[in-house]
């Protein structure tokens, strides 16, 4: 796999849209190549040179490409959108829409992610080592289905509105989330380690939903079914005493989304 | 010379003048087409090649929604739609976004891209002119006009209810002047009036709350108004019961109520030389025919109820429609017909917004996705092009998506290769769910248009059926200086090809406009200045004079003021009044 390193060689001031950093846009690129794609910031179209080094040539095509982004880049947003094979490892933080729309490949961010990453997300892997804010893998402003495919692994805590609209796919969640963690799910997996605080899983019609820590405040549409213990979803190992809800009963009559709340977490439930 | 272009050696689709693909060159003097231009005249004129080129007048939709205030409602409740399509700016044009609802700028660099030169609005609420014709006045590259709402207007109810014929005339006469407006719109006539009590009317002779009076009754008095002050189009028929499944019916019933209506078109214009006769054959414009011919009488005996529609246009001269085809994918619902986008609201459980606007109609708005997989959405792809090719006389039919109901006007392109294709509908058939082919007749129609046919869809017998024809729509001595040229060549053409032919008509390789380049191969080259047309038709002064005695008494219902009603011609870019009944 042919590697490509970007490293910052200037304090980025206006933040830059690097939708370009991808491995298919690299993909049969020189260095040269590389160095003279565009990229936005604000209403200037600058080369890529303008505010990283670059070393190495891409592969021949987007799965033999490597890009390895080191150096200041938390003000650098778009990174990894709408790709489909290959990898990229961000060494620091990254800004808004890492891995917006991917569809395969592999992102990994040893730092702290923005908002919106993963948004609506078909396919690949998104490893945040860190922390990310608000609509991690969640459906645009206005739009109705979010992320689809593909695995968002979040190491820290995320904001709000986590998984909006999510119909497939899995968010594996290390920390603690925030408001509206899957609001309107209608698929897919999203499994948190820590806690929550209001509308969890609000106006879900399908899907699960796994919380391990306490929910501050739990949503009244979701009625119990049974208790379940050491919970299991493919490789993904939930142990421990589970309460299962289905719901959202404010939704549909019939609803097929199932809520796992840990037991000890939660005994007022 | 400014406005000043030669097209040489072309194959010329102009249905006006019954020139079929010959090679032609075109002359186009100070922004009009002229017969020949002078030695001196040719030194200074831009000369383009054209050879092995498909060349046609500027296009004409005369059915879109792309100003005012509910196509506004639509780009706020749908952020989603911005990202989607965005478009950059460059040295002479703005940025712009949006897929179905995109922004002022973005919908005439779209239309001029795709080499169409004048667009009409489709439904211009009276009290939301102004707005309407503000945005209009930003809307580059296109010829504009928009459609006054007028079938449950306060007035028009109480005057067709009372039969006072004079007074509506003067009302129509008098409203068209004030909101600069160009012609009659009529929604689910006396319907909309009872969506105010959450209601509707479900038959053409169920009167509405309070002014008591039929769809019917609004039908037949608009159309008699309309051909009374001889207005450019006939009147443009939203029909009643849209959406529902059955209302076939309804719609056979509403075109035959103008049967034996007297087209009359009565405009002081000067008018292009044509062979064929320009002015209009029709007293009834019947709109988005593809929503108003449901058969069944549910969701699940949903079928087409195209056939019988069509066997009675075929029968008879009096009606022009356009189709409403749905090529697949986002839209956003809008109409004037606020009941019918609730119903649709309650089946998508989707986002929904709708006005009142105040004694005079009524809208609604709801996002939409036509999915292949679903049956009634892919019947309803079928039903719109059998909408145009069941209709033997294209001088009968007009393409449109109603845009952005069935689909933004973007993909007028897929539309137009459909209908010359029949691969092209084979392969869509394959793809979408099995209703689309055993509900509908599409399947065992074998026709393909021709460019000339598509010329006449989109051009000729739009011009034609709106009364713009005395410029637009041909290229006969006089008429604007409006081309489009296709890097088609006819003598190759091979619709089993069809992705080359949607790609074809999608960007233009010259769209020109008043005899100038406005845009080349998909890049706008030059910001077309444009006009904006209304009707100028006067009535008696004793007429008018009563009328207003009821309009200024009603005014107190209003939430503002009678002094802030009309729009002052200096909201309009170049306003351009067509002036009718010259002769009183």
């Amino acid at each position: 796999m042919a590697e490509v390193i970007l490293t910052v060689n200037t304090e980025i001031g206006i933040k830059v849209e690097a939708d370009v950093i991808t491995p298919d846009a690299f993909a049969g690129k020189s260095k040269s190549d590389i160095e003279s794609l565009q990229v936005w910031q604000g209403p200037k179209q600058l080369p890529l040179s303008a505010f990283f080094d670059v070393e190495g040539d891409a592969g021949s095509s987007a799965e033999d490409t490597s890009i390895v982004i080191k150096g200041e880049t938390s003000r650098v947003k778009r990174i990894g959108e709408k790709m489909t094979a290959g990898k990229i490892t961000v060494e620091g933080s990254v800004s808004m829409h890492v891995g917006s729309q991917m569809e395969g490949g592999e992102i990994l961010v040893k730092g702290d992610a923005d908002s919106w990453a993963g948004m609506e997300m078909k396919g690949g892997l998104l490893h945040i080592e860190g922390n990310a804010r608000d609509h991690v893998g969640c459906a645009y402003r206005g739009k109705w289905v979010g992320m689809s495919g593909g695995r968002i692994v979040l190491g820290g805590n995320a904001n709000n509105n986590l998984g909006g609209g999510i119909s497939g796919g899995e968010i594996i969640v290390g920390g603690n989330v925030g408001h509206y963690c899957g609001i309107r799910q209608n698929g897919g997996l999203i499994a948190v380690k820590g806690n929550a605080i209001r509308a969890v899983a609000a106006e879900m019609t399908a899907g699960t939903m796994v919380v391990n820590g306490t929910i501050e405040r739990f949503s009244p549409g979701f009625e119990y079914v049974a208790n379940e213990s050491d919970l299991k979803f493919d490789d993904i190992e939930c142990p421990g005493e589970f309460m299962k809800f289905l719901g959202d009963n404010a939704i549909t009559k019939r609803p097929k989304g199932s809520l796992y709340v840990n037991q000890a977490a939660n005994m007022d439930l | 010379m400014v406005g000043t272009i030669v097209i040489k050696n072309g194959s010329v689709y102009d249905p006006l003048n019954e020139v079929n693909g010959e090679k032609q060159d075109i002359f186009i003097k100070n922004g009009k087409v002229v017969s020949e231009l002078s030695d001196a005249d040719m030194k200074d004129a831009k000369i383009i090649d054209a050879t092995g080129k498909t060349v046609m007048p500027g296009g004409v939709d005369s059915h879109s929604h792309i100003a005012g205030a509910k196509v506004n409602a639509g780009r706020m409740m749908r952020p989603e739609d911005g990202y989607k399509a965005t478009m950059a700016k460059t040295d002479i044009a703005h940025s712009g976004s949006g897929e179905t609802v995109p922004s002022v700028y973005m919908e005439g660099y779209e239309y001029s891209q795709m080499g169409y030169t004048t667009v009409f609005e489709a439904a211009v609420p009276p009290m939301e002119a102004r707005h309407t014709h503000e945005e209009m006045r930003s809307i580059p590259m296109l010829d504009m006009g928009g459609y006054l709402v007028l079938g449950n207007n306060w007035f028009m109810m109480r005057y067709l209810k009372e039969g006072d014929i004079e007074k509506a005339a003067a009302y129509v006469s008098w409203m068209m002047k004030t909101h600069k407006t160009y012609g009659i719109k009529c929604v689910n006539p006396a319907g909309v009036e009872n969506w105010g009590w959450g209601k509707n009317v479900s038959s053409l002779d169920e009167a509405n709350i309070h002014f008591e009076v039929t769809p019917r009754e609004m039908i037949e008095g608009l159309t008699e108004v309309n051909e009374m002050l001889g207005m450019p189009m006939s009147m443009h028929l939203h029909a009643n019961n849209l959406g529902h499944p059955g209302n076939f019916e309804t719609t056979k019933e509403s075109m035959k109520m103008s049967s034996n209506v007297k087209p009359n078109q009565d405009m002081g214009v000067e008018w292009a030389e044509t062979k064929i006769d320009a002015s209009r054959d029709q007293s009834v414009y019947l709109t988005h025919m593809m929503f108003n011919a449901f058969g069944g009488t549910s969701w699940r005996d949903f079928e087409s109820g195209v056939k019988p529609l069509t066997d009675y246009i075929n029968s008879t001269d009096h009606v022009v429609i356009d189709s409403g085809c749905v090529p697949f994918g986002e839209a956003t619902c809008m109409t004037g017909d606020g009941p019918s986008i609730h119903d649709l609201s309650v089946l998508t459980g989707g986002k929904w917004s709708n006005t009142d606007v105040e004694l005079e109609c009524g809208s609604g708005v709801c996002p939409f996705t036509y999915l292949k997989s679903n049956p009634v959405h892919s019947t309803q792809w079928a039903m719109g092009l059998e909408c145009l090719l069941l209709v033997d006389d294209p001088w009968k039919t007009i393409m449109t998506t109603d845009s952005p109901n069935g689909g933004p006007f973007t993909k007028y392109p897929l539309v137009m290769t459909w209908l010359m294709s029949e691969k092209f509908r084979d392969q869509t058939f394959s793809e979408c769910h099995p209703w689309a082919n055993d509900r509908s007749t599409l399947g065992g129609v074998d026709r393909e248009m021709s460019l000339y046919d598509i010329a006449i869809l989109t051009r000729a017998n739009t011009a034609k059926t709106i009364g713009m024809a005395h410029r637009k729509g041909s290229f006969g001595i006089g008429a604007d200086g409006d081309v489009t040229i296709y890097d088609i060549d006819p003598s190759k053409i091979d619709t089993r090809e069809y992705s080359d032919l949607i790609n074809k008509f999608g960007t233009a390789e010259y769209t020109i406009k008043d005899g100038d380049v406005v845009c080349h191969n998909g890049e706008i080259t030059k910001i077309a200045d444009r006009r904006t047309y209304y009707t100028d038709v006067s009535v008696p002064d004793a007429n008018e004079k009563e009328m207003l005695k009821d309009v200024q008494e009603w005014f107190r219902y209003y939430s503002h003021g009678f002094n802030h009603y009309p729009t002052p011609e200096s909201y309009l870019k170049n306003p351009t009044a067509i002036k009718l009944n010259t002769e009183q």
